[in-house]
């Protein structure tokens, strides 16, 4: 009787049992899906970033990037798919060196590979690695697909046309002060902004 | 002792390669401590409720600029032998504005896509496949679009010698605007906090 008195009023004995047995239940569910751990500060994280540069200035005497991987990639796809194609043409050429050594073989490619151990370590152990897609609540996750393919490919476009990205021209090219990545992170933003009011059902 | 490093025959090409590795996990690690990897979050960059990515941006570059600017200082680092994009004034300004509205529409830039993908993002993959198509789409393109391409090319032009300023003015310059910025920011995302609290008007 007196193990009545300690449910909370208002809740009967059935329903009180009824809740300890959920809990129960979700208890080997919430060991295994452990609380993603919030992100650090920005400042903190752009900080580290910003060391990482610096030591690629002073150890490599160049900085970071991330679309001239993707260059060496389509690069040595083309190559292998159709090689007279990719000699004759002087975009594809500036990737594939002299013969010898594999156009993969090449500093941001490596670098890239860098990229993706160092984010999945960092996910895994913050418990922020989930296979699923980030999108908007007003849209489907096949949509969102649709447009993170879409905006890749307009990226790929408008990144080879600039010779760089946020990573080789933002990062590399702010640093070191180029007058045509300071260009292309103004343009980049302006873009950006022109184009956020046609796309905030995407993500809003 | 001398920097860089491997400009100045320190190191041969496989020992760079390694060095490519760890830079980049360093690189990685840090964009996704920073929530760089989740697309939701950088989209808010351009809502301004959410903005991450210029703080994030903007620290590193400062970090590196004022870092690059003190070693060369001291007699430590030879500016000179240090790789600065060349510019291209018409193709980056062009570049700059499709890459801007591409970031928009795909949430993701070239490398955070990257660690979207190694965290389990399938958009982050899916932004990699479009990238790539892009990439490609411009290869085959490049016959026509090369000259567009490699025209007002200016060499490696830095800021000093375009302002005709010294470096240290325009270093002064940058983090003075840095700050405003970063001010800016930290005003905008507590205004944005605001009224969604008490008005939940619908998008």
């Amino acid at each position: 009787m007196s193990d009545l008195a300690t449910a909370a009023p208002g809740q009967t004995l059935g329903s009180a049992v009824a809740h300890v047995a959920a809990e129960a239940a979700t208890v080997p569910r919430t060991r295994v899906r452990r609380e993603p751990a919030p992100y650090s500060s920005p400042y903190l994280a752009g900080v580290g970033v910003g060391i990482v540069l610096l030591l690629a200035f002073v150890l490599m005497g160049r900085g970071l990037g991330a679309s001239g991987a993707f260059s060496s990639v389509v690069a040595a796809a083309v190559e292998t798919a159709a090689p007279t194609h990719a000699a004759g043409n002087a975009f594809y050429t500036q990737y594939l060196g002299n013969g010898g050594a594999s156009p993969l073989e090449d500093w941001l490619v490596f670098e890239i590979i860098g990229v993706v151990i160092g984010g999945l370590a960092s996910g895994l152990l913050t418990g922020r690695v989930r296979w699923t897609t980030e999108h908007g609540p007003a849209i489907t996750s096949r949509r969102r697909l649709a447009n993170a393919f879409v905006g890749g490919t307009v990226m790929g476009i408008g990144a080879k046309l600039a010779r760089g990205c946020t990573s080789g021209l933002g990062l590399t090219g702010g640093a070191t002060l180029s007058v045509g990545s300071w260009l292309f992170i103004i343009a980049a933003f302006a873009g950006a902004y022109a184009a956020a009011p046609l796309l905030r059902k995407a993500w809003r | 002792m001398m920097a860089p490093f491997y400009e100045l025959g320190r190191f041969g090409d496989s020992t760079g390669l390694v060095i490519a590795v760890l830079l980049g996990i360093a690189f990685g690690w840090f964009l996704e401590q920073g929530g760089m990897g989740n697309a939701r979050k950088l989209s808010g960059q351009f809502y301004l409720t959410d903005l991450s990515v210029l703080k994030l941006m903007f620290s590193a570059i400062l970090t590196a600029m004022l870092g690059l600017f003190w070693l060369s200082w001291a007699g430590l680092l030879d500016l000179s032998r240090v790789y600065v994009p060349e510019t291209f004034v018409a193709p980056q300004l062009v570049g700059g504005l499709v890459f801007g509205v591409g970031f928009v529409v795909g949430g993701l830039c070239p490398g955070t896509s990257c660690v979207a993908a190694a965290t389990g993002r399938r958009d982050g993959f899916a932004l990699i496949a479009g990238m790539l198509a892009g990439v490609f789409v411009f290869g085959e393109a490049f016959p026509v679009i090369g000259g567009f391409a490699n025209s007002t090319a200016r060499g490696a032009w830095t800021l000093p010698q375009a302002l005709g300023l010294s470096h240290g003015t325009v270093v002064g310059i940058i983090v003075a605007a840095a700050l405003g910025a970063f001010a800016g920011a930290e005003w905008l995302e507590r205004r944005a906090e605001r009224p969604a609290r008490s008005t939940r008007v619908g998008v």
